[in-house]
């Protein structure tokens, strides 16, 4: 089968088969048991110094396990899953209103310098000032327990999103506006027909930067404000010294944070097949 | 044989192309760079029309005013008895009776070849979508481009893709091809494929072709006439009349009469280069 024939999803199977069958996965794999390994070694073999007060592995896992947890959390118990339900679900709010909103507005800054002019200089005042410093305002602002949350996780997604999406529109290269006049586009079909999706490959490297600074301030959201998920959940678990729990709360976050930053890669390879079979192409 | 002279009975041609006196001056408030300066040719409908000088000496510049993508600063420009450009409107508003094919290539990497070719049609809607794209597959088969339709054009040659640009522009039927060195970053096999398809795309479809090109042998090998530009800012320096009859072949390049216009023309060209390179020492 040519490259050519391959579509969709076919390609993105392809590609993990051919993942397979390089050497990166069993790399991979040994990374995660040296990580593992010393994990082990320091805290239960050997305790370390600052290492004896840890969880160690073993407590960890069968805790995380376990059909009657000690600390009352492991993947049997219901309340492991709202934590987790929860955070996603905030993420889900803050991610879809930052790409909503972002990816227009971006769009327009590249596109019309007077917009830009008008707009960009507010943004660069806004974007330095990192998420925990809107904590207290967020709080002021927002009544509840849930929006504030999803408000600071927005923030810098928004700013992530709006930001690549306009450096996409500069990226284009003028001949392809050029063209489309040419072939006789107006203002407004250009925007559509290049301006848009011209601008897609910076618009998912922004999607990708906003996933993963939305689950960075989600946390930071939940450690200050909200009950329930994965942040709230370290936090307390850290105030009630039941110190297997950070640990499980922390790999999950990794696990979730890693699978839906995968999500909108895939999402971009589907939306973007040109540069998927460009890319693929390439490799050969 | 035929010199274009029989079929262009004065009425039915299209695409006759008149510069006057156009001045292009960059910047007039600031550095003030002259690119052309009082500049006057004449391009009858369905001429190829080769535009030979010196780099930097102006050549994209006309080209772009033709086009409509920049404006003159005096002088006229007239389509067939109708104004583009003047000091009143002094930029041509870009349309599909003159079509750009540009130095590296704009076919939107993100339409397939097909969508590509539909595009200019597409847009003016005039059309049903059925009938453009057949209209498309037999233009493409003509060009013999069958069985690229649906791969992007990253997926295919450099010189398949410069085919497609031109059935793309092809599709509209332009009056005029403005072709800004398409073939510079081909390799000379490539190159030659290319002439001879131009040349067939050319025999089926009489349109005026203003080609620019720093290549002589390209030059006389394509054109009815060359117009040698002078350095930088540019005007034409000496007009060279083809006299070999079209249809062409690669059988001309060894002809006499080939090497005696070559010789006429490197001179010329040589001296203007020659100044150009001068120049650019003293400014630099
Ligand atoms: N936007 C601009 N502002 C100021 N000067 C410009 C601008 N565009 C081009 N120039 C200058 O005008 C001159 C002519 O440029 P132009 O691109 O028309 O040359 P050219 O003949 O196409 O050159 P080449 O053979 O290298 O393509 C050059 O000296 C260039 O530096
Ligand atoms: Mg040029």
């Amino acid at each position: 089968m040519s490259q050519a024939d391959v579509t969709g999803l076919g390609l993105t199977m392809f590609r993990i088969s051919s993942w397979l069958k390089s050497p990166k996965p069993y790399l991979m794999v040994t990374g995660f048991m040296l990580l593992l390994a010393t994990w082990y070694f320091t805290v239960e073999v050997w305790k370390l110094p600052r290492f004896q007060d840890m969880p160690g592995i073993t407590e960890v896992f069968s805790e995380w396990f376990s059909k009657d947890p000690y600390y009352g959390l492991s993947i049997y118990t219901p309340e492991y899953y709202k934590h987790i339900l929860i955070s996603l679900r905030r993420i889900a709010y803050a991610f879809c209103l930052a790409t909503v909103l972002g990816v227009p507005l971006g769009l327009f800054l590249g596109w019309s310098k007077t917009i830009r002019d008008f707009i960009f200089p507010l943004f660069e005042v806004f974007r330095p000032i990192p998420v925990l410093a809107w904590v207290p305002l967020a709080i002021i602002m927002f009544s509840g327990s849930e929006t504030p949350v999803i408000f600071l996780t927005f923030l810098a997604s928004f700013f992530a999103t709006t930001l690549n999406t306009m450096l996409g529109v500069e990226s284009i290269d003028e001949s392809y506006s050029r063209a489309a006049y040419c072939l006789g586009a107006s203002r407004w079909q250009t925007f559509k027909h290049v301006v848009v999706p011209g601008a897609m490959p910076y618009i998912f490297t922004g999607l990708q930067i906003s996933i993963g600074v939305a689950w960075f301030s989600l946390v930071a959201g939940e450690m200050v404000s909200g009950q329930y998920g994965l942040g709230y959940l370290i936090n307390t678990a850290y105030m009630m010294i039941e110190y297997p729990k950070i640990i499980i709360g922390m790999i999950t976050l990794g696990v979730i944070g890693y699978s839906t930053s995968a999500l909108v890669r895939l999402a971009g390879d589907y939306m973007m097949q040109w540069r998927v079979r460009e890319l693929a192409l390439g490799d050969n | 044989m035929n010199m274009i002279g029989e079929e262009m009975q004065p009425g039915l041609s299209k695409g006759a192309i008149r510069i006057e006196d156009v001045v292009k001056i960059y910047d007039p408030d600031g550095a003030a760079v002259m690119a052309v300066d009082h500049c006057s040719i004449d391009i009858p409908a369905g001429e190829i029309c080769m535009i030979v000088g010196p780099s930097g000496c102006g050549k994209t510049t006309l080209l772009n005013a033709i086009a409509g993508f920049h404006g003159v600063t005096s002088g006229h420009i007239y389509l067939d008895n109708e104004l583009l450009c003047s000091p009143e409107k002094p930029q041509a508003e870009p349309g599909s009776d003159r079509i750009v094919v540009f130095q590296n290539g704009a076919l939107f990497p993100w339409k397939t070849n097909i969508d590509n070719i539909a595009f200019g049609p597409l847009m003016a809607g005039k059309l049903g979508k059925k009938e453009i794209y057949e209209k498309a597959r037999s233009m493409m088969a003509d060009a013999g481009l069958s069985g690229t339709e649906n791969s992007y054009p990253g997926e295919v040659s450099s010189g398949l893709r410069r085919r497609v640009e031109i059935v793309r522009a092809l599709m509209n039927d332009p009056k005029v091809l403005l072709f800004d060195e398409p073939y510079r970053a081909l390799d000379s096999l490539t190159k030659s494929v290319m002439h001879e398809a131009l040349l067939d795309i050319y025999y089926k479809n009489k349109v005026t072709i203003f080609f620019i090109t720093h290549d002589l042998e390209e030059a006389i090998f394509l054109g009815h006439r060359l117009i040698i530009m002078t350095s930088r800012p540019c005007k034409p320096k000496k007009i060279v009349d083809v006299d070999i009859p079209h249809p062409r072949d690669y059988s001309v390049l060894t002809s006499p009469r080939f090497r005696e216009i070559m010789n006429e023309a490197k001179g010329v060209v040589n001296e203007e280069a020659k100044k150009a390179f001068d120049a650019g020492e003293r400014e630099g």
